[in-house]
């Protein structure tokens, strides 16, 4: 990687505390353009907190985030995400009264520009209509156009999750275990969807499954009590000493 | 990626049938229901329904639970009312057709400046807020009495200025095609408005608040918004019973009002766009009607919304179309006789509360003596009476237990037909 | 001197009454997350009740019954009402009590009449207990005040120092946590809803003859109470505590003094005469201003500082 390379994101000696428990304690890191990123790392270690800082949900208790090399630490989500970046959510954070196809179009009308219009019929938008089917056809929900979100199974909730989180065209991805709760078949083929949609975006995952990450990750960040202890190239990362001990285990085992 | 198939959007035959036949029995009404009484009943309706549907704009679009909404459509009165009299005096030209303007206009003023600090709550803040406001204008208003004329209110002439093409909105009739023409053109502009990106937002908002923030959009923004244009809808509504009452006093601000329009627009059915139409027809039937032949009419009323809350909380709108649904399926006939048991058993449970009801009036009101009740006349005073009401009210609860166990066996038969049917 | 003396006790009194029933809204609240709309109209019921139990057996037996009648009821709606509509959430919840408190209204219109009843003090107690500057203190104010110290120390007893009192002060903020532990939580909470209606209900046995009793009361004092907790903060009996006293005296005083905008310019000569622009506004006085206060402190409050005085959770 040049100097010359773009980052992303970067966090700079970024903490956060909840009261007295600290749980980020100070996370140095620097996510290229067009990097595919995994986040690995045991339960507690911080992980989603990490994403919650990074999208604005939560402020950071000192340190800095930077997205494309702006400052956005003290940003609101919507600043942030107007800026450029979309993240999904460990539990699924949809429109659960909306159609499907609604769900989407809710998802990418502010990045055409509509903003807060109360005077153009949302049939007559066009490019929002179509935008959301393509990202309908992306995710395989088409025949589902109709369905309450709410009523969708697991599986298809989560696939509607990456959707919206794709749909407004953000070149910086965070996905908050994609995977999560799907059985083999389902797990293959959300990586192929993610694979898919993320082509030329940077993606930041946050995952448990060590095959989906080895998988997709250029490279891998470990996150350890809130700390990264080792961040490095998926073959690195799998025989670094440190890693295996805090969490891969001495025996280097795929999960 | 378009691939520039031709699209075909047949013109939405159904919606315009309905509008349409809407409109017709806007216009009919008053042909059919002539009576003078029923005429300012129409009008009432169709000041309520705007009132309601503005309402609505809040609860079911958007989620937000407001307990001051009548602040809106009473500063849009008072504000009309004085618009009002400018015209009467001369200071003003302006045509009184389009007087329900002024109302909306501050009515969105006021939405707009207490709007966005009331906004930035949502859930039981909010609610708390709005409360507070309620009372704060309320009590205001007995506070300033050159501009809120006190106890007694303001008072205006309609009829002022040339007439127009005959018109001089003396009559009720005139003011009821009035109130109907602000009614249909109000209800296509709110129905419009949920189908644009704001109220699609609203939607979002009201479904995952959190979520809304991390597709783009201000939260907080997108409920302002819809709080000061559902404050201009209770504006025209205010300016139009400005008009048709010729007076407005605190009481147009009051709790009562607010608590008044949330029960209509609840008992309509918060989520659809026509619950609050229905909503407002049996509210403002029961304020007119009923009020005339019991004095317990709200006593039914608040029986009847705690049960829809318990029971029903999709409110009259969404039993209808659960039926509706059910006729689709072509399965309807099934409930006629479960329907018809069920109806009985409940009219002879009502008609012994009923009973009961308007004997303890008449006993806590005048102290006994003869009264009459459905063509029976009876002294309130003897034990009969009290005897035979309270066993019609037993056995008619006893026959609706059996009669309700039938019909919901019916029922659940009936959706899991149709959940196969579907799966 | 005079005037500041008795405006405080009377403040006070008032200040105590309404902890009775912002108590009670409190504790309900805390535990089960349900703002109880209907709360002050169990006030209204206790005084009912207490005017209708002392016209046969008199008023110390109806002190007594009067707010087991209204915990009664409050149990009886809590486990028929209540329960039924906790599942379609906290919105239906609050319509719930809403409803409920139109429905008391209505039943009282029903039975008692629209116009207040003479619900009046008893003889025993209808007389001076000591006067200061030739002004008397009602002997009848001292009992309400005695009784609302007694009932605050039985509830910080029990809340204390028994079990239950023990579980409740631990669902007070930490309602979730409570019912994990396995508590029998659907019978606690009909007991703090029953509890929470007999405090409401005693506060209206001692209050609906000093004040007035009608079919009104509920209304005028619900929203004061809901100011109250307010600004006490949602989840804090201290912060109901102070909040009342707080609003008590705010009423009390505000409502007997004279002071206006345009009284601060009248020392040096300048007058607002009321034809002048925003005449009335210059003019306005305190006490005619008196019944916006509260309600305007409650918003100010939710604004800026949601919690409250001494809230533990964010309204």
């Amino acid at each position: 990687m040049s100097a010359q390379a773009p980052t992303a994101i970067e966090l700079r000696e970024v903490f956060k505390s909840f009261g007295k428990t600290q749980i980020i304690r100070g996370v140095n890191l620097a996510i290229g353009k067009g990097e595919r990123h995994a986040i690995i790392g045991p339960n507690g270690a911080g992980k989603s907190t990490l994403f919650n800082l990074i999208s604005g949900r939560f402020p950071v208790s000192t340190g800095e985030v930077r997205l494309n090399g702006a400052d956005i630490t003290r940003l609101k989500p919507y600043q942030i995400n107007r800026l450029g970046l979309s993240r999904s959510f460990q539990i699924t954070n949809i429109f659960h009264r909306l159609s499907v196809f609604e769900n989407l179009r809710c998802a990418v009308l502010w990045s055409l520009g509509y903003k807060y219009s109360f005077w153009q019929a949302l049939n007559g938008l066009t490019n929002a209509n179509e935008r959301a089917e393509e990202v309908m056809e992306g995710i395989g929900l088409t025949r589902r156009r109709d369905t309450l979100a709410g009523l969708l199974s697991y599986a298809e909730q989560r696939a509607l999750e990456i959707g919206i989180t794709i749909a407004g065209g953000a070149d910086v991805i965070l996905l908050d275990e994609p995977t999560a709760g799907m059985n083999r078949s389902e797990t293959a083929h959300a990586v192929e969807l993610i694979r898919k949609v993320t082509a030329g975006k940077t993606l930041v995952m946050v995952e448990h499954d060590m095959g989906v990450v080895f998988g997709l990750a250029d490279r891998i960040s470990v996150l350890v009590y809130g700390e990264v202890i080792a961040t490095d190239a998926p073959a690195a990362i799998r025989s670094n000493a440190a890693v295996q001990e805090a969490y891969l285990g001495t025996t280097a085992n795929n999960h | 990626m378009s691939t520039g198939v031709l699209r075909f959007k047949p013109i939405n035959v159904g919606r315009y049938l309905t509008w349409g036949l809407f409109a017709l029995l806007l216009i009919l009404a008053p042909l059919v229901f002539s009576q003078g009484f029923a005429i300012t009943m129409l009008t009432q309706m169709g000041i309520w329904i705007i009132f309601a549907l503005s309402y609505n704009m809040l609860l079911g679009q958007t989620g937000l639970l407001s307990f001051g909404h009548a602040v809106y459509s009473g500063v849009g009165a008072y504000f009309a009312m004085h618009a009002l009299n400018m015209l009467s005096s001369g200071a003003l030209v302006f045509p009184v057709t389009l007087l329900p303007i002024f109302g909306g206009l501050f009515g969105l003023a006021f939405g707009v400046i207490f709007g966005y600090v009331t906004t930035k709550k949502s859930g039981t803040a909010f609610a708390m807020i709005t409360l507070g406001i309620g009372e704060m204008v309320f009590a205001a208003s007995l506070m300033f009495p050159s501009f809120f004329g006190g106890e007694g209110g303001i008072s205006g002439n309609r009829v002022v200025g040339k007439p127009f093409l005959g018109i001089t909105y003396g009559p009720a009739t005139q003011v009821y095609y009035l109130v109907a023409l602000w009614t249909f053109v109000s209800m296509i502009a709110m129905f419009a408005i949920t189908r644009t990106p704001l109220g699609r937002m609203a939607n979002a908002v009201r479904d995952n608040p959190e979520r809304v923030e991390f597709v783009g959009y201000n939260t907080h923004m997108v409920r302002f918004l819809m709080f000061a244009l559902a404050g201009f809808f209770a504006g025209i509504a205010g300016g139009l019973s400005a008009i048709n009452y010729e007076i407005v006093a605190a009481e147009s601000l009051s709790a009562q009002r607010s608590g008044g329009v949330l029960l209509a627009a609840y008992i309509g059915g918060v989520g659809f766009f026509f619950g609050p139409v229905i909503g407002a027809i049996l509210f403002t039937f029961f304020v007119v009607y009923i009020a005339t032949l019991t004095q317990a009419w709200l006593l039914y009323l608040g029986i009847f919304f705690i049960a829809m809350v318990m029971f029903a909380p999709g409110g009259l709108a969404s039993i209808i179309l659960m039926n509706l649904r059910v006729a689709k399926a072509g399965l309807f006939h099934r409930l006629w006789k479960p329907y018809g048991w069920l109806a009985a058993a409940g009219l002879i449970a009502f008609l012994g509360f009923v009973a009961l009801v308007e004997m303890t009036y008449r006993l806590s009101d005048t102290g006994g003596g003869a009264m009459s009740l459905f063509g029976i006349t009876f002294d309130v005073r003897s034990a009969l009476p009290w005897i035979v009401g309270a066993l019609v009210l037993g056995v008619g609860g006893f026959l609706y237990r059996l009669t309700w166990i039938r019909f919901r066996d019916q029922w659940d038969d009936i959706q899991r037909i149709i959940q196969e049917r579907t799966a | 001197m005079e005037f500041f003396l008795i405006s405080l006790l009377n403040g006070i009194t008032y200040g105590l009454l309404l902890f009775m029933l912002s108590s009670g809204l409190t504790l309900i609240f805390s535990m089960m997350g349900v703002l109880n709309f209907a709360h002050a109209s169990f006030y209204m019921l206790g005084a009912y009740f207490a005017y209708q139990i002392s016209g046969y057996i008199g008023f110390w037996p109806a002190l007594v019954l009067a707010p087991l009648g209204v915990a009664v009821l409050g149990m009886l709606v809590e486990r028929y009402g209540l329960r039924t509509v906790h599942k379609h959430g906290h919105v239906a919840e609050l319509l719930f009590t809403f409803g409920l408190a139109y429905l008391i209204e209505e039943a009282v219109h029903l039975i008692w009449g629209r116009s207040a009843v003479s619900y009046g003090v008893p003889k025993d107690l209808d007389g001076t207990l000591f006067t200061i500057y030739g002004t008397a203190f009602p002997e009848y104010r001292g009992f309400m005040m005695l009784i609302s110290v007694l009932m605050l120390v039985a509830l910080y007893l029990i809340l204390t120092r028994t079990r239950i009192g023990l579980v409740i002060q631990a669902a007070l903020t930490h309602p979730e946590t409570v019912e994990a532990l396995g508590h029998n939580v659907p019978r606690v909470f009909m007991l703090v809803f029953g509890g929470g209606a007999a405090l409401a209900g005693l506060a209206g046995v001692i209050g609906g003859n000093a004040f007035v009793t009608s079919p009104g009361m509920a209304l005028q004092l619900g929203a004061i109470v809901f100011v109250v907790v307010v600004i006490g903060g949602m989840g804090s009996l201290a912060g109901a505590f102070i909040a009342s006293l707080l609003i008590g005296l705010l009423q009390t005083f505000s409502v007997a003094l004279d002071w206006s905008l345009a009284g601060l310019f009248r020392p040096v000569g300048i007058t607002f005469p009321a034809d002048t622009f925003l005449g009335e506004v210059w003019n306005l006085t305190l006490a005619s201003a008196a019944p916006v206060l509260p309600y305007l402190l409650m918003v100010l409050v939710l604004l800026f500082r949601p919690r409250g005085l001494m809230g533990t959770r964010d309204t």
